[in-house]
């Protein structure tokens, strides 16, 4: 859904998003990387389960909640990837105590 | 040059000044400041300066730059002089609170307090003066199906080609009114995205009601390069104007778009949908510092009240640019560098005289920068039902899920306010904390009652502005008198072992 | 006269004593301020507890348990009439001591609170708890801390969903055809011809009976009826999470999870009303405890903390009372309005209809405040 720019030139980056190996550009957040993977779709909702993906870019709606590194609701758009970054869909609520 | 702060622990316990974002008003604070020998600390959230006009600007390439236009571009050389300033920098940190100083953890010297958070760990720093230029969001859009994966706001979509150089690779509709939908119209066109339709929702009135304010539009900076930016896209794109109602389709994510006018409705196929209807000062910070407020009828949207210098209610607390009220980049640096300079006269490093001179220069810069907006507040205000949905199944808070209906039955029931409808449904009790259903729920409730949203009122928001995890909270300062409040008494190490 | 009733106040207190004289056949009518009155009841904790209350005032911990034995049948009441589900649990509740001194504290107050005399009546749950050591603390509750160093548990004990309570009670009055008044200051209380006048900026409202259910208003209000209301700051602060994944499903203290996720935490009491701010060094305190309590909690997130003011009598036990001067007038004024909304929606409402309050309550006229201090 989203492509790179021909013109950009940054070096890539390895993180994986649920337990696949995915490349973002170094500067990517890590919300713009799962977007250019073509993930659109990034949590459920804690109240109905209905899935939802980045909307702001910004910080300000935590629409791309994601479990980076194990840690729960982190704000994807807020983060930037690094390499070896382990993200995850954010299923639901957070469960606590279960960070890694 | 600029001292970046890396953690927490590298920050002073106290500055002259706090300025809380790095947009081009706050960039504009904290230079001027720091010029008069102030102690500074700019404190952003994000990877770079430059707030969202200019995200990402400094590390542009030449094709960035041309792509994003001369506007842009501009803010290189505002991020270049900050950089050169004496004053410290501590991006990626959130700034969670700001008030005036505990009356048990301050230290008697400095009125104001900040709670910011860096790389995990939260402090409290003192600060004689806060200048909050915090910026704006962009104003909800609720209507059915707003909420699924492959709708998102025009914004993001600017963000994303700033920062990573993303654009939308497939059908791509924007839908909405306002300047920023035809200017990012025109950037993704020039990018090469396949524009399917620009989905105009101004209400057709608003032509009428703008006219008595042309004259001074035209005359201003905007005139010419609106009038491109609208032929440029209406030769390159389908746009659809006097539209009435618009629903979002798709199962699991969007895939198209109806779009009705009047009785007729067309749908539109998409993979992505890009929203846009103006935006309104991004408020959660200095209404949870204390500040008054009031609601500005041609923003459709509240605004903190402050004088010419930026001034709020909170004494020591000012705010400048587009968090006091939408002005744009240019006149959001003039208003952050009054705001600077009048920090610098109140901590006495500038004379009345000088002072003075500077201010009337700036003031006038300010007007001149102004000149044609209340014709585009005019031209672009949103409409009624597009703020406000008719379809009581629409979403109105994203994060808890409630709907238009639930609000109109809880309105109903005769609340008196939006702090009580929230209590009643949890609407705006999520992780965003009202800033993508505020200005829902008080325009519903003042249509319901026949009232302004100005005497409905807004969410009363408190710390944390942002969520802070209970382990950074638990680490902050503690005090003897907080024990007792809370567990009854102090346990000395002799109490445990008498325990025993 | 436009009601049979005028209740003064929309907080949790007032809106449950409306619901239930609606019950008994009263036109009623409910007058409140506007949104950012100071509301107890959208700041409050949501525990229906009664198991540590009433140390030196007998009354009160049976008035408290008689409570919590009829949340039962208001909790059944509200769902039937409105569908709205208050949550109401009473798995037991455990107050977490978190050192061997807390501990001793904690055991040494309930033997005191449990020794009184007159702590038993027919029709009132008998008192029941538990002194948990630090192994069967663990035992019954896994995830405590290690340090953690006991517990008193008591059965009696529970939670509600304190919002829905409220929104209930609402729903339920509009459904009744109670009018909800809202923006509506009482400035003036006037006593006429056997019946009151209310009055505020631009309006005038006449009932044969007043209730004076405005929490820390009742001070200003009650002289206005020969009344005398006398209240004591206290500041609360609660700290409320993300929602989370269910973990705790019986109440503590001063922590626990609601039905939807998220966790409140909360249990300082400052002695002032200077502000209704958050102060950091009690949500520190707070956040602390609540750590120690249940480290897991170390990574969620704080959305909202929030500081109100309780309705506190000197000695914390509640005033109910009528006017002497002034029949039909009653004040009440207590804390836990949650605990006691069950006998505030059904066994107070038949006394103000009957228009006498039992003798029980007796023991809780502000009048046990005017006894000039003994020599």
């Amino acid at each position: 859904m989203f492509r790179r720019l021909s013109d950009r030139k940054e070096s890539s980056v390895s993180f994986t998003f649920n337990g696949v190996p995915t490349m973002a550009s170094q500067g990517d957040s890590v919300a713009a990387a799962l977007l250019a993977a073509g993930h659109c779709s990034t949590r459920r909702t804690p109240v109905s389960g209905a899935a939802r993906g980045p909307y702001c870019m910004m910080g300000v709606c935590f629409e791309c909640l994601v479990k980076i590194d194990g840690r729960p609701n982190r704000q994807g758009c807020m983060t930037t990837v690094v390499t070896g970054m382990r993200v995850e869909t954010q299923d639901g609520a957070a469960m606590p105590g279960q960070e890694e | 040059m600029i001292q970046n702060v890396q953690s927490a622990a590298d920050l002073a316990p106290a500055y002259d000044l706090v300025v809380v974002g790095a947009g081009p008003a706050g960039l504009s604070a904290a230079i001027e400041a720091s010029t008069h020998g102030l102690a500074v600390l700019l404190a952003d959230e994000n990877e770079s300066p430059g707030g969202q006009i200019y995200r990402s600007v400094d590390r542009a390439s030449d094709a960035d730059l041309t792509r994003m236009g001369p506007d842009y571009a501009a803010g290189r050389r505002l991020i270049e002089r900050f950089r050169s300033a004496d004053l410290s920098y501590a991006r990626r940190a959130t700034v969670w609170s700001v008030g005036p100083a505990d009356e048990e953890t301050g230290d008697g010297a400095h009125a104001l307090e900040v709670g910011i958070s860096l790389g995990g760990i939260a402090r409290p720093i003192a600060a004689d003066r806060v200048i909050l230029a915090t910026g704006a969001l962009e104003r909800p859009f609720p209507f059915p199906g707003w909420t699924m994966p492959g709708v998102m706001a025009a914004g993001a979509a600017q963000i994303l080609v700033k920062s990573s150089g993303l654009v939308p690779s497939g059908r791509t509709i924007l839908a909405g009114t306002g300047p920023l939908l035809y200017l990012l119209a025109s950037q993704l066109l020039r990018a090469g995205v396949s524009v399917t339709a620009v989905v105009d929702t101004t209400p057709v009135e608003n032509c009428r009601l703008a006219l008595p304010h042309l004259l001074s539009f035209a005359t201003s900076p905007y005139a010419l390069k609106g009038l491109k930016l609208l032929l440029d896209v209406h030769r390159r794109t389908r746009v659809i104007r006097g539209v009435t109602a618009i629903e979002a389709f798709g199962s699991g994510q969007f895939s198209a778009l109806r779009v009705r006018r009047g009785k007729k409705s067309l749908h539109i196929q998409g993979d992505l949908l890009l929203l846009h209807q103006g935006i309104a000062p991004n408020l959660n910070l200095t209404l949870a510092a204390g500040c008054d407020y009031v609601w500005d009828e041609r923003l459709a949207a509240f605004r903190p009240t402050v004088d010419v210098c930026g001034a709020s209610s909170v004494p020591g607390v000012s705010i400048a640019g587009d968090a006091a009220g939408i002005v744009g980049a240019v006149a959001s640096a003039l208003q952050g560098e009054l705001a600077g300079l009048t920090a610098a006269l109140d901590l006495n490093r500038l004379g009345q005289g000088a002072y003075q001179q500077r201010r009337n220069q700036l003031s006038r810069e300010l007007a001149l920068a102004l000149r044609g907006r209340t014709f585009i507040e005019h031209r672009f205000r949103p409409g009624k039902t597009f703020r406000v949905p008719e379809d009581d199944g629409t979403i109105a808070c994203r994060c808890e899920e409630i709907t238009v209906g639930k609000l109109r039955e809880v309105a109903a029931l005769g609340v008196p306010g939006p702090n009580q409808m929230k209590a009643f449904t949890r609407c705006g009790m999520g992780p965003c904390q009202g800033r993508l259903c505020g200005l829902t729920a008080v325009e519903l409730l003042a249509q319901y009652r026949d009232v302004s949203p100005g005497e409905v009122g807004y969410y009363r928001l408190r710390p944390p502005i942002k969520p802070v995890t209970l382990g950074e909270l638990a680490a902050l300062p503690h005090t003897e008198i907080a024990i007792v409040a809370v567990a009854g008494f102090v346990e000395r190490a002799a109490d445990g072992a008498q325990g025993k | 006269m436009d009601y049979d009733v005028i209740v003064i106040g929309g907080g949790l207190v007032g809106v449950s004593i409306a619901w239930g004289l609606s019950k008994c056949g009263q036109r009623v009518a409910i007058v409140d301020e506007g949104d950012l009155a100071n509301r107890a009841a959208r700041a409050n904790f949501g525990l229906v507890w009664s198991s540590s209350k009433g140390l030196g005032n007998a009354a009160y911990s049976r008035w408290s348990r008689t409570s919590t034995a009829n949340w039962h049948q208001l909790a059944a009441e509200l769902k039937g009439e409105t569908g709205i589900d208050t949550g109401f649990v009473q798995s037991g509740g455990f107050s977490i001591r978190l050192t061997p001194t807390e501990l001793e504290r904690g055991i040494a107050s309930m033997a005191k609170l449990a020794g009184q005399p007159g702590m038993d009546a027919e029709g009132t749950p008998p008192l029941e708890y538990e002194i948990l050591d630090q192994a069967e603390t663990r035992r019954r509750l896994p995830l405590v801390g290690e340090t953690v160093a006991g517990a008193i548990f008591s059965p009696l004990d529970g939670h509600a969903n304190p919002l829905r309570l409220f929104a209930g009670f609402h729903k339920a009055l509009q459904q009744r055809g109670v009018h909800y008044l809202p923006h509506r200051k009482t400035t003036a209380i006037r006593h006429r011809a056997g019946a009151f006048e209310l009055a505020g900026d631009g309006w005038r409202l006449g009932a044969g009976k007043i209730v004076l259910a405005a929490g820390i208003g009742n001070t200003a209000l009650a002289p206005m009826v020969g009344l005398n209301v006398p209240l004591s700051p206290s500041r609360g602060q609660i700290i409320v999470t993300e929602r989370l994944k269910p973990f705790l499903s019986h109440a503590t203290g001063y922590l626990r999870q609601t039905d939807e996720g998220s966790v409140l935490i909360g249990e300082s009491k400052e002695a002032t009303i200077d502000h209704q701010r958050p102060r950091g060094p009690i949500t520190a305190v707070l956040a602390e405890r609540a750590l120690r309590t249940f480290p897991l909690l170390r990574e969620a997130k704080a959305v909202r903390i929030w500081a109100a003011f309780r309705v506190v009598t000197p000695d914390g036990y509640p005033i109910y009372e009528q006017s002497e001067r002034f029949p039909g007038a009653f004040a009440f004024a207590c804390h836990s309005g949650v605990t006691l909304a069950a006998n505030h929606a059904l066994v107070l409402p038949r006394q103000i209809s009957a228009g006498a309050l039992s003798e029980d309550l007796s023991v809780f006229h502000s009048r046990r405040f005017h006894v000039p201090a003994a020599v």
